[in-house]
């Protein structure tokens, strides 16, 4: 399986891999490139040119504000895990990723590379949706910036437009003293799960749950909010009858894909039994 | 494309098209057989070398990424004489039966005790998970890992002696 | 019969570490896809991408424009007569409508098929042209399994007028009374999945002609060199001593690799239709498709058992999807799970058949323990049932069962067509059971019986199984005392992973009564010895050892032989000493400088009856029921061999068995869809065991009662563990489950699987 024959750039700033990406209609953009490279390997894809963007500033790096947490296109999942900041400013993300692929491929694989593949089984595009995230985009006509919400349109579809590079993926801030949970169930230990929860809400002066975020992946063809599940959360206190009541509310909500890993009914029980654990693991 | 790179302690310069892995660079035009292609799509983990530090799928990386990088292969990590400790406990386990999965466990498994010499049997399955092995059923690997912990705690006895 | 062996245990049975560990831990093996000849060129195969369908024609135009493509080879390259893939084992003429041509010509008949090979300056190149090929094919409809092939109104091979290839039956004693007359009687269907050996290094090839001396030279052969060289001789048209097949480092075989392919004709014709050598190196998709599958069966099988538990029949019908062709050793697996269903058991009444069915799927062949894993998962499942219907505790269910020594040797069921008779030649089953039970602290865990702790139930079960080995007809060995004093063995065996050159030198070094260091073991290349049955079945050890054994006496003879003028004494009074000779009158020569000479004996062990290796494994599992998920808390196996060559090899061979058998009751399925795509086509996909799913196994390895059959008292002991682990796993998930009463009779037992069990009980 080698790979198809292209030509490789490596421009020094962003302007010039968007000026790239622009000339050359049919490029793609390389980052760590753990995704893209079985891509090619396979011949699924075969552009004439490839951008890599390890020459170009500013793009590794995770910055903690007041405001958010910003992490730049070309973080690793490896600088995720070693960052001693983020287990405190984003804990379901820092958990979350945890469960992102091996060894290896943690030494390799970014952020803007995951967001911009769009697998709907992948942890990142996950938060992103979950969290209310922000995806910063810049291509010939400037910056622009996209709600998670809005950005995946299907698998392995997003909003870019072919001369836009990634930049940088924005998490509000996050209160310290926030409930939350993430729990997926992968067949081995760094598979892409059949089917993932991230779960968080904040606790009101009643005791009760407010502000209720709650993600899935792997249940349908992109990362998506469970909105009958967190309805049932919000206003509630919570208990292992409300937790049932909206466990059962988002298998109900969810329209899973079928394939050769799992039928269908099996993703809405697992959806089912992961946010019934990470509800009952986030208000312990 | 010109692309220079130090290997296993020598700076080379190769002429390689884009499209080349960095793993058939090694092994064609290099000619360092010992970094094995088990599946060309980033999953069994027999092509492992160590970039800068770091093990890195080189199924999964071009040769011209790697311009100006440090990389060390399986063979750079034991000289003509004899075994690392590594190495030989991967022997005494008999944590290798057909050798093919084994570059890349080696270089993984060095990377990894490099970086966290204090890992523990999860830390070392979690790690080695990213290595698929036909033949060992992995528990002599791991306990061939955990042994050779010692000599990475003390880093002056982990190179060949 | 253990002559030879004087010195006693000074290497045999020490866990000595392994002389290839030396290069593969440095990187400096050699594998296949590091040969590399002067000017060689590299092929890519193109596949049918349909199951099945008329194959109009191909276009390879566009290809050889290409630049950098030297040729595009299709089967109109072979003439009138496509030469096709001879069975090697079970060479029956019913069979021979179903073997695979070396190139699709008339019909494609699985996805992977090879259609042409194209030859170009770089492999990257040559993938290149793969898209540029244009074969025209009129797609038929696809059959996938059992029931589409049964219709019939689809045919594979038209001609043949029905989609099953053959019948096998296994008959012992008289099943048709047993049941008439039985207490008890249940009957199951069983499925067992599509799942395949996967080494981890793909295949691959140089071939290199030498117009000049007309001779062929192959590399990157694998497991029975000299059978291969045959079949290659016959369809080029070369005599066998043209062709030099050389065994270079193989990084794995467990039964699939080293058969004969289609590649293993295509890479070797295609070096000598450019007169160039040629690369081929098997990429891990199609491997996926091309590679031999293994296991897929269907059964439905009856036991009958007095009411206290004495096993007294089994009866049944099988179904193996063989695949489209009957490759070079297709028949092994149906056979087998029909004749070895019985097991370690002592049933007297068997009458079990397997039909061969084809089907637009990858052909099948071995994978490390064909047909017995199969088999042993009906048949342990079996035994649970009946145990649990007739109130009988299923480890005294066991006990009431197992042959016992004082039945051994004990005859198996016999096998036709292409007869096979055998026997378990000894053995203890009941006191390695009992060691088993002991070592796996069996009375406290089964307390754990179906309890729920932390959200998963927990189960225990125990099996027992037979792992047939050392199949005839014959090893050779050659020795060689050199003149440095150190001896070179060479040998017909082959090196698949599982450290010969270590075991061989070990078995030599006690039969020359020298060190370890003083001998080199050559194997598998065809220019070592003159003929030679390579490694199958468990056989090396046992076979190949046996021959060095044997070969070393001739050698000393014909030492003693020499020297004793010298020493004035007859050769029988001649004391051989490492490289010194020694007379009665105490004379001592250095054996070198009277010879002056390299000196050799050549020998062959023969032997027609197998060796039976034996044992328990146990098991403990604990069941999620909300996932289906099955974690594998622990596994423990006991095992008798005879006689133990190197502990530490053979224990490496027993763990990884288990964990591969873990993989096939757990994880790995190759799926298809019902157009006969494979949707499971990438190592994402095809689920293998990692380093984190199974930490807990153990295994223990005893030399209770040797073989009476070879100088060794060795049994094959190289599949072992892998041939009960379905059944045993099964059994633990519906020990663990018995509250919802799951009884699982299909693997892979995989979490939708699992969870779909507990679904369906809990409905009921």
């Amino acid at each position: 399986m080698k790979f198809p024959s292209f030509e490789y750039a490596c421009p020094a700033s962003l302007a010039d891999a968007v000026a790239l990406l622009s000339e050359e209609g049919d490029a793609m953009v390389l980052a760590g490139g753990q995704s893209l490279m079985p891509i090619l390997a396979f011949r699924l894809a075969a552009p004439r040119l490839l951008v890599d963007l390890k020459n170009v500033p500013g793009l590794d790096t995770i910055k903690i504000s007041a405001e958010d947490v910003r992490l730049g296109a070309r973080v690793r999942w490896c600088d995720i895990e070693k960052h001693t900041g983020l287990s405190a400013a984003q804990p379901l993300l820092a958990e979350a990723i945890s469960h992102v692929a091996h060894y290896q491929i943690r030494n390799r694989g970014t952020v803007g590379g995951s967001i911009a593949l769009a697998d709907p089984a992948a942890e990142m595009p996950g938060i992103a949706v979950t969290c209310d995230a922000e995806i910063a985009l810049t291509g010939k006509l400037g910056e622009r910036v996209v709600p998670a919400a809005k950005f995946f349109l299907g698998a392995m579809e997003t909003c870019i437009q072919p001369d836009e590079i990634i930049t940088e993926v924005r998490l509000p801030l996050w209160p310290s003293d926030r409930c939350w949970a993430f729990k997926e169930f992968a067949r081995r230990r760094g598979d892409f799960a059949l089917a993932g929860v991230a779960v968080f809400y904040d606790v009101d002066a009643n005791g009760c749950a407010a502000n209720t975020h709650i993600g899935v992946i792997g249940a349908s063809d992109r990362p998506c909010r469970l909105g009958s599940a967190e309805q049932i959360i919000n206003g509630a206190f919570l208990d292992a009858t409300v937790i049932e009541a909206a466990a059962e509310a988002a298998s109900n909500e969810i329209e899973p894909m079928e394939d050769h890993h799992a039928p269908a009914d099996y993703r809405c029980a697992l959806v089912k039994t992961l946010l019934e654990r990470a509800l009952t693991r986030a208000m312990a | 494309m010109l692309v220079k790179f130090n290997v296993n302690g020598d700076t080379v310069e190769v002429d390689v098209e884009p499209r080349v892995s960095l793993a058939d660079c090694l092994r064609d035009v290099l000619h360092l057989t010992g970094t094995h292609l088990g599946c060309e799509h980033g999953v069994c983990g027999a092509c492992t070398v160590i970039i800068d530090g770091e093990a890195v799928r080189s199924c999964l990386t071009l040769a011209v990424q790697a311009d100006g990088a440090t990389i060390v292969t399986v063979e750079g990590l034991s000289n003509d004489n004899a075994l690392t400790p590594l190495q030989a406990a991967f022997r005494k386990h008999h944590a290798l039966q057909c050798g093919f999965c084994t570059p890349g466990m080696i270089t993984t498994a060095h990377a990894l005790l490099t970086e966290e010499p204090d890992a523990d049997a999860e830390r070392v399955r979690d790690v080695l998970s990213g290595n698929i092995c036909r033949c060992t059923g992995y528990v002599p690997i791991v306990e061939a890992v955990l042994e050779a912990r010692a000599a990475y705690a003390n880093p002056d006895k982990a190179d060949a002696s | 019969m253990t002559s030879g062996m004087k010195r006693g245990n000074a290497l045999i049975g020490q866990p000595i570490e392994r002389v290839e560990d030396l290069r593969f831990l440095r990187g400096r093996g050699t594998f296949v896809a590091d040969v590399n000849r002067e000017g060689q060129l590299h092929a890519v195969i193109y596949r049918s991408p349909v199951a099945h369908g008329l194959l109009r024609s191909v276009d390879a135009q566009a290809a050889l424009n290409l630049p950098g493509v030297h040729a595009v080879i299709t089967a109109q390259d072979f003439g009138a007569d496509v030469p096709v893939i001879p069975l090697r084992l079970q060479p029956l003429p019913e069979l021979v409508p179903f073997r695979q041509p070396m190139l699709a010509h008339d019909k494609v008949r699985y996805v992977g098929e090879p259609i042409a090979i194209i030859v170009a300056d770089t492999a990257a190149i040559a993938e290149d042209a793969l898209d540029l090929i244009d074969a025209d094919i009129d797609a038929l409809p696809p059959i996938t399994d059992r029931a589409g092939a049964e219709l019939g109104d689809v045919l594979l091979f038209d001609e043949h007028g029905s989609n099953s290839a053959i019948e096998w039956n296994a008959v012992r004693g008289d099943a048709e009374a047993a049941f008439a007359s039985a207490d008890y009687t249940r009957r199951e269907t069983f499925k067992v999945q599509r799942h395949a050996a996967l080494f981890m290094e793909p295949r691959g090839f140089v071939a290199e002609w030498n117009a000049n001396e007309e001779k062929l030279t192959v590399w990157g052969v694998a497991k029975v060199a000299f059978a291969n060289r045959t079949i290659l001789a016959d369809t080029m048209a070369l005599s066998e001593n043209q062709i030099d097949m050389v065994e270079v480092d193989v990084g794995g075989g467990f039964g699939s690799r080293g058969e004969f392919y289609p590649e293993d004709f295509l890479i070797p014709f295609a070096a000598r239709h450019l007169n160039r050598p040629v690369k081929w190196i098997e990429d891990r998709r199609e491997h996926l498709l091309a590679a031999n599958h293994a296991r897929e069966l269907e059964c439905d099988v009856e036991i009958a058992a007095t009411k206290d538990g004495k096993i007294i029949g089994l009866r049944g019908q099988s179904w193996a999807n063989i695949g489209a062709y009957v490759r070079t050793n297709g028949s092994i697996a149906p056979r087998n799970a029909a004749q070895f269903m019985s097991g370690a058991y002592a049933i007297e009444n068997i009458q079990l058949t397997t039909t061969s069915i084809t089907t637009n799927k990858t052909p099948t062949g071995t994978y490390r323990g064909p047909g017995r894993f199969e088999g042993d998962f009906v048949r342990e499942r079996l035994i649970d049932l009946a145990a649990k219907d007739l109130g009988i505790d299923p480890v005294e269910m066991r006990r009431r069962n197992l042959v016992s020594s004082d039945q051994m040797p004990y005859p198996l069921a016999t096998m036709t067509p292409f007869e096979s008779v055998t026997e378990l030649d000894s053995g203890d089953n009941h006191a390695l059971f009992d060691q088993c039970l002991a070592e796996f602290d069996w009375s406290e865990k089964v307390k754990l019986q179906g309890k729920l702790i932390d959200g998963r139930y927990h189960g225990v079960s125990i099996g027992c199984f037979i792992e047939g080995g050392a199949a005839g007809p014959s090893e050779n060995a050659r020795i060689v005392l050199e003149l440095d004093g150190s001896y070179t063995v060479y040998l017909g065996s082959a090196a698949v992973g599982q450290g010969i050159q270590t075991i061989m030198a070990q078995i030599a070094g006690d039969a020359l009564e020298v060190p370890f260091d003083r001998v080199r073991v050559l194997h598998g290349s065809t220019s070592h010895v003159k003929s030679g049955f390579g490694s199958f079945h468990s056989r090396s050890t046992v076979m190949g050892g046996s021959a060095i054994v044997l070969t070393a006496e001739a050698l000393k003879d014909k030492i003693r032989d020499a020297v004793a003028p010298t020493l004035g004494c007859t050769p029988t009074e001649v004391t051989l000493d490492g490289g010194n000779a020694s007379g009665p009158s105490g004379g001592v020569v250095s054996i070198m400088e009277v010879i002056g000479e390299p000196i050799e004996a050549e020998a062959a062990f023969l032997n027609k009856k197998y060796t039976y290796a034996y044992g328990s494994v146990a098991a403990h599992v604990a069941v999620d029921p909300k996932t289906g998920q099955v974690d594998v808390l622990e596994i423990g196996s006991t095992k008798d061999v005879g006689r133990m060559i190197n502990p530490l090899t053979l224990n490496g061979q027993s763990v990884g068995s288990i964990v591969q058998g873990l993989g096939g009751a757990l994880l790995e399925h190759l799926v298809y869809d019902k157009e006969g795509q494979l949707l499971t086509g990438t190592l994402a996909d095809y689920l293998l065991p990692t380093a984190g799913d199974f930490p807990n196994i153990h295994s223990t390895v005893v030399e209770l009662k040797p073989s009476p059959l070879n100088p060794l008292g060795a049994k094959g002991a190289g599949e072992g563990e892998i041939i009960p682990i379905g059944g045993i796993i099964a059994n633990a998930v519906a020990a663990a489950l018995v509250d919802f009463n799951v009884e699982p009779l299909e693997l892979p037992l995989s979490p939708p699987n699992v969870w779909r069990l507990i679904e369906t009980a809990q409905k009921t």
